[in-house]
């Protein structure tokens, strides 16, 4: 075997993030994974098959940049399941698959003849694994949702944002994302499951669920001390949710070369009205101080560089009881100092002083100038049929005896309908030629 | 029985890797908490039952070491080296988030473990991979959220205010997803091969594979998307999503209408409250509801009528949520055919009927405080391999000498 899951086959009808995400993962190990699409709608149910971003100035339904992104390695094929012979050739391939794999609306594989039953009579010890916003039983069953509906309604929206603000919520699916994380999860544990006992079985992933699993401690403070998110004074969410820390925030910064020590910054662009906020530069940096420790160091380099501002208020603010109770005063005063810094120029110096610290990193800092994304090799490059060489987000972990692999980018509409036909269920070329000539492939 | 009932884990206890191990013991794994003297710092944090401070009261603590045995060592101490390493002989995996060269230090790092343990699947979970000397410098969540990517994608339409980071140790969390992700492939794989290995995960890594188009964006052609309220980061900047209700709560109106069917729904849900005769715009919902076929959404913004009829359909909604609930509405749209969702706080969530019906609240016996707490339930519904939370958070050391008879 050469990779960790190179002895497993999916049928795999997933699609968009949260689902084909699952699967990346399988196949970035080996698993082969086989995705299965409609040819009449030409594989659009997943709508990033011929969305942006592009390459270059071509368009179209293989030219998708995030469904690349996220279907490397996976092979792709047609299946009319609306006729009796495309049915049968699924049937060949599930029969031959260790899990089938899907996130449609509650109960659409089970319309066209795939329920859990129907897939347990052709293979006993199938594993299935769907995945919607809120499973397949329950009151909300067949309400439909994607990564921004599931994080608002499992309340990961509303714990994102500042006081006096709707919520800020997350600027992308991270539950596209992380509903792809646990439906892998689910899959792998019921291949261990399997190896133990000999036996499938069909999880049935709801994404509101995983979602809702990620507040552990707020929950808690609920149940057990009836103390709700919802207050009135709001929320912080940059500030430190259990642990009491201050200051613990994201503050401006400036985006102009030389305003660090010689103050040739100070051209009033952190003045008027800016103490709560931006620069207008757009750069921030992140600084949390978990104790006294942290603070007595960043309050002596505020003293050393005071920036052409009075460092006296830093007295103010000496316990950690003094900083929490004041904590809009203290950030406002260290935002105004913060202003007058670029923001890798700062991040380095209170690195030296062992203070955690992050500059906001903007795209292409984290992934062009990072050095650690890039030592790390989080950045392979695939080679796509149509739209050649591309890099892809790899995988953030490293084994020492099966590492993962991402070479070939994502299957164009029907790539290897003719290989797994011919290879996997062994018919001939011909055959092939037919059923597609029938609009069966 | 669940799906890791035999497979021993040993955490060495960190506020990073905690969550890991939860997910392991949770699906029936034996994870051992290895502790150092003391006990875990963690076991200190606030909230606490009833806001009364205690060793053994904090929800943090007890939410994150559910299902887990407690064992005190002093891996400093030649004594706690020997026993960490008969326990390690009996275990199939260790999850660990120490420094760099700790374990090397201390001749425990995977090299020695695996002599005493060939099969070991040894994850250590560090800031930036264990061969950045980057990772031993202190982070928060906050801080390796930074440094990951999500905030730059979050926060607000005016940049003049910060970039949020979301709340919930999402960072940690990330990373702890991708040491259990990367736990059960190797314990896959060692099925089938008896090889165990070394895993080395980054969180920051994980973070930054974990902000959608704003990496992908960028790998493909150099875009930069920018963050706006309460929706996606673009490149170029989208309408808004999220509407106020008449109660002042939110809901996220999700992708707008745009089939006929959603139309004509949208029309005579108006009706059914009365708002028809006060919205003059009907006219293209109903032109909308007739329409033959698909749109060409390429056409909006050129085509008049598809304009006019989209344009209606965004103020409906508007027009719909000012006049009634933000649960009204999420039900309203959802029964219409369309994807929205209320904007709940955690708890609101945690009470609707939708996830008490699939029995995601459950109750945990807390034999020492003499009450029983209901607790965050199964994020995956495996009927063959139930997730289940076997035994409340440990005391420090509470299981010392069984964990030690057991060695002997």
């Amino acid at each position: 075997m050469t990779g960790a899951l190179s002895h497993f086959r999916i049928c795999d009808f997933t699609g968009q993030l949260a689902g084909a995400g699952a699967t990346k993962w399988l196949a970035a190990f080996g698993a082969d994974v086989i995705r299965i699409e409609d040819p009449v709608r030409q594989g659009r149910w997943d709508i990033l098959r011929g969305l942006g971003p592009f390459v270059d100035e071509r368009r179209g339904n293989d030219l998708g940049g995030g469904f690349n992104n996220h279907n490397t390695n996976k092979k792709g094929i047609t299946l009319n399941l609306r006729t009796q012979k495309g049915k049968d050739l699924l049937r060949e391939i599930i029969a031959v698959s260790d899990a089938v794999t899907e996130n449609f609306a509650a109960g659409v594989l089970e319309k066209w003849g795939f329920g859990y039953e129907a897939l347990k009579e052709i293979k006993p010890d199938i594993v299935y694994v769907s995945n919607c916003g809120f499973g397949h039983k329950g009151p909300y069953s067949r309400f439909k949702t994607w990564g921004p509906i599931v994080q608002a309604v499992s309340g990961l929206t509303f714990s994102s944002g500042l006081p006096d603000q709707p919520p800020a919520g997350w600027g992308y699916s991270y539950m596209d994302h992380t509903g792809g994380y646990y439906m892998a999860m689910a899959i792998m544990l019921a291949l261990l499951e399997r190896d133990k006992s000999g036996k499938g079985q069909w999880v049935d992933l709801a994404c509101t669920e995983a979602g809702l699993s990620l507040h552990g401690p707020a929950l808690l403070d609920w149940t057990v001390n009836h103390r709700p998110l919802r207050r009135p004074e709001g929320i912080n969410s940059n500030r430190s949710q259990c642990a009491p820390m201050a200051p613990h925030g994201i503050y401006p910064c400036s985006g102009e070369d030389g305003s660090g020590e010689d103050g040739s910054g100070e051209d009033g662009s952190a003045g008027e009205g800016s103490e709560e906020e931006g620069s207008g530069d757009d750069e921030w940096i992140a600084i949390s101080c978990r104790h006294d420790g942290d603070w007595q160091k960043l309050a002596g380099l505020i003293t050393e560089i005071p920036q052409d501002l009075s460092a006296t208020w830093c007295e103010d603010f000496n316990s950690q009881g003094q900083r929490l109770a004041n904590e809009d005063e203290l950030d406002r005063k260290l935002a105004n100092w913060t202003s007058r810094w670029q923001k890798f120029d700062l991040q380095q110096r209170l690195r030296q002083l062992e203070i955690p610290v992050a500059a906001v990193q903007k795209p292409q800092e984290r992934i062009d100038q990072d050095p650690t994304t890039q030592n790390f090799g989080l950045w392979p490059t695939v080679e796509h049929t149509e739209m050649g060489e591309v890099r892809v987000d790899g995988l953030p972990v490293h084994f020492s005896e099966t590492n993962w692999e991402l070479t070939t980018g994502a299957p164009c509409l029907s790539e290897h309908t003719e290989q797994v036909l011919v290879d996997l269920l062994g018919k001939t070329p011909d055959e092939v030629a037919t059923l597609r000539e029938e609009g069966v492939v | 029985m669940s799906a890791l009932t035999g497979v021993r884990v040993v955490e060495i206890a960190n506020e990073r890797i905690a969550f890991a191990g939860k997910l392991l013991g949770d699906m029936g794994a034996d994870v051992v908490l290895v502790e150092p003297l003391g006990g875990d710092p963690t076991r200190l944090l606030p909230p606490f039952v009833n806001d009364e401070p205690g060793e053994n009261r904090s929800l943090y603590f007890m939410h994150y070491n559910t299902s887990k045995r407690s064992m005190i060592l002093d891996l400093d101490s030649e004594e706690g080296r020997a026993t960490f390493l008969k326990l390690i002989e009996t275990s199939d995996v260790l999850i660990e988030s120490e420094p760099t060269t700790r374990l090397s230090s201390l001749s425990l790092d995977y090299a020695d473990l695996v002599k005493v343990q060939p099969k070991l699947i040894h994850t250590a979970m560090t800031p930036y991979g264990r061969d950045d000397p980057l990772s031993d410098l202190p982070v928060t969540d906050l801080t390796l959220m930074a440094a990951g990517g999500p905030p730059w994608s979050c926060g607000y339409d005016d940049h003049n205010l910060p970039p949020v980071r979301g709340w919930g140790n999402q960072g940690y969390q990330t990373g702890c997803h991708y040491v259990f992700m990367s736990v059960l492939t190797a314990l896959l794989y060692r099925n089938v091969t008896g090889v165990g290995q070394f895993i080395d995960v980054s969180m920051t890594a994980a973070l930054n594979v974990t902000t959608e188009a704003a990496s992908y964006a960028w790998l493909v052609c150099e875009a930069t998307v920018q963050r706006q309220t309460g929706r996606h980061a673009a490149v170029v900047p989208t309408g808004e999503t999220q509407i106020r209700c008449a109660d002042g709560r939110y809901v996220n109106t999700g992708v707008p209408p745009r089939f006929p069917v959603e139309f004509k729904k949208l029309l005579d849900w108006m009706t059914e409250i009365n708002l028809v005769e006060s919205f003059p715009e009907a006219v293209f919902l109903e032109m909308g509801a007739n329409w033959d076929g698909q749109f060409d959404l390429s056409l909006i913004g050129e085509d008049e009528s598809i304009t006019a009829i989209f344009s209606a359909g965004r103020e409906a909604l508007v027009q719909i949520a000012n006049s009634i609930t933000a649960y009204e509405f999420f039900i309203g749209c959802q029964r219409a055919g369309l994807s929205v969702g209320v904007i709940y706080s955690p708890e609101e969530a945690f009470e609707d009927e939708h996830f008490k019906a699939r029995g995601f609240p459950v109750e945990v016996r807390h034999d020492d405080l003499e009450l029983t707490l209901t607790y965050p339930g199964a994020p995956y519904q495996l009927p063959l391999s139930p997730w289940g939370i076997s035994r409340r958070a440990p005391h420090a050391g509470e299981h010392t000498n069984e964990i030690l008879a057991d060695l002997a």
